[in-house]
């Protein structure tokens, strides 16, 4: 019984133990930011990898997304008459939660995923502390650039996803089922509201991109050096990233249309 | 011992981790322009010793001064400052992996100094031509046997010309020729550039054949130090233990346990 309660003690312990540490290091990290500014060539390399890489699998899911959503949108919506408010559907659903949700999913799996992995055998190799003794911050020279890169990349990317869940729902929903191809963009126009639905989809998104970032980050840099310890990581940054995503996007979603 | 000839100074150094003492009290000197090298049995920590002086971890108790500065106090960029004037080479070379040779040579001069592309092509080359190694500028770490890494990344603690270069357990797992090598190529540099050395290592042939001055640790202390022919004819149990390399003395052959008639008879 006392055992117990100590393993929890001790788990309990361990837990505020490393929020502290990934604490200190999100502060550690935004204090690296302006030394990242002044050498731009640091992030454009990380946007490549981060970004640049991760754009097929974000444009082809959300081609599918939206395909899927014009679909099942019209089925549901021609039955009281009103496919051509398909448009407005497939646009809001994608601008207010799937565009930004699944892409940070996506974003996680892919390259949350990969950053937590490269940072992590750089700990495992002596990498990193090589660079603290040549008198280089890894904090500032490695991770810096990378979360800066998911932030900046993680908006853009949600964007495309939306832009072309659009096209896909009209590719079905006009190209394949006859909806009104000017009702299909017109009431969408005349819908979706640049401040109510565009800009709460963006904050959304830029709030997923640092947290998303920074969860990979951290795991990598706070990994237990062997291989086994990086696969755990790796495995940590997907599932508590995706569970983060996923509450924050609640508690963002009641503040903004709540 | 003249006072300003000493590069690092150790005092009453106390060091633990997950509760098992690791330095109880180390106090050791290190002269400027030799080579000292530091042995003990594995586990005793010597790597530790290194991570403390370079600051990368910081002790629970004592001082560690180097070239008059004491680390364990020192800010951020005064760490890094002296950093610079500190090389360091780690076991397995931990080059970084995404960039060729040259440019894991490059990369602490491009990092620290404004100088142009091409001095320090000539910088990088010069660095290369010291170890030997050339004509491998274009390969990639992965490409590279362990010596030679360990070789590459030798050029590149000398990149900044530092004051002192820190190895760490250098001749582990080379083929006699590398050892030979990297044994040549640490006293070499040393006396050439005029730097100071230290040498963590356990193996004694090797790194006798090149130490002005050998520290022995043990159980978290100095259990003797003194040139070679000091401790080959050391009084000390120890010394003489580890420098023979006897399986049994002071550092007993079997680990702690209850006694063996006992243990039979339990089961």
């Amino acid at each position: 019984m006392i055992n117990q309660i100590q393993s929890l003690g001790r788990s309990a312990l361990d837990f505020f133990e490393r929020l502290g540490r990934g604490h200190i290091l999100l502060l550690d990290l935004l204090k690296g930011i302006p030394s990242v500014v002044v050498r731009p060539v640091l992030i454009i390399q990380q946007l490549y990898s981060v970004g640049v890489l991760s754009l097929i699998i974000i444009v082809v899911s959300g081609f599918f997304v939206g395909m899927v959503m014009g679909l099942q949108g019209y089925n549901t919506l021609v039955d009281f008459g009103a496919e051509e408010s398909l448009g407005v559907m497939v646009a809001l659903s994608l601008v207010r939660e799937l565009g930004p949700v699944v892409t940070a999913l996506l974003f996680a799996g892919r390259a949350g995923s990969a950053l937590t992995a490269e940072i992590g055998l750089m700990k495992a190799t002596e990498q990193l502390s090589a660079m603290e003794m040549m008198a280089v911050d890894p904090i500032r020279r490695v991770l810096a650039p990378r979360f800066l890169a998911g932030f900046i990349s993680m908006p853009l990317l949600a964007a495309m996803f939306s832009a072309v869940g659009v096209l896909g729902g009209f590719f079905v929903g006009v190209g394949l089922l006859g909806v009104d191809d000017g009702a299909y963009w017109s009431q969408m126009q005349a819908s979706v509201d640049v401040y109510d639905d565009i800009y709460n989809g963006v904050i959304k998104s830029l709030v997923f991109g640092l947290v998303v970032t920074w969860i990979a980050v951290f795991e990598g840099y706070d990994a237990i050096p062997t291989s086994e310890g990086v696969s755990r990581a790796t495995t940590r940054t997907v599932v508590h990233s995706s569970l983060a995503v996923l509450g924050l996007d609640f508690i963002l979603t009641a503040l903004m249309f709540g | 011992m003249e006072e300003n000839n000493t590069l690092v100074k150790v005092r009453n150094l106390k060091f633990a981790r997950g509760g098992r003492m690791i330095f109880d009290g180390v106090n050791l000197d290190i002269q400027r322009g030799k080579v000292t090298v530091i042995m003990g049995p594995s586990g005793t920590g010597k790597t530790t010793l290194l991570r403390l002086i370079g600051r990368q971890i910081k002790p629970m108790e004592g001082t560690i001064e180097v070239d008059g500065e004491e680390v364990t106090t020192l800010r951020h960029r005064q760490l890094y400052e002296l950093r610079k004037r500190m090389g360091m080479l780690f076991q397995n070379g931990a080059l970084l992996t995404d960039l060729s040779v040259f440019d894991n040579i490059a990369y602490p001069l491009r990092e620290h100094t404004n100088l142009s592309e091409e001095l320090i092509r000539t910088l990088v080359i010069m660095k290369l031509q010291a170890v030997g190694l050339r004509g491998a500028r274009d390969l990639m770490p992965a490409e590279l046997s362990g010596g030679m890494s360990r070789r590459v990344a030798l050029a590149r603690a000398i990149a900044l010309d530092p004051m002192m270069i820190m190895y760490d357990e250098p001749f582990t797992g080379q083929d006699p020729i590398s050892m030979g090598v990297l044994v040549r190529l640490i006293r070499n540099l040393n006396d050439a550039l005029g730097l100071t050395s230290v040498v963590v290592s356990h193996d004694i042939e090797e790194a006798s054949s090149i130490a002005d001055y050998i520290y022995l640790l043990s159980g978290g202390k100095v259990v003797a130090g003194g040139t070679v022919d000091d401790l080959a004819n050391s009084d000390s149990e120890w010394a003489q233990q580890f420098m023979k390399g006897k399986p049994d003395g002071p550092v007993p052959f079997h680990f702690q346990a209850q006694p063996y008639v006992s243990d039979l008879k339990i089961g």
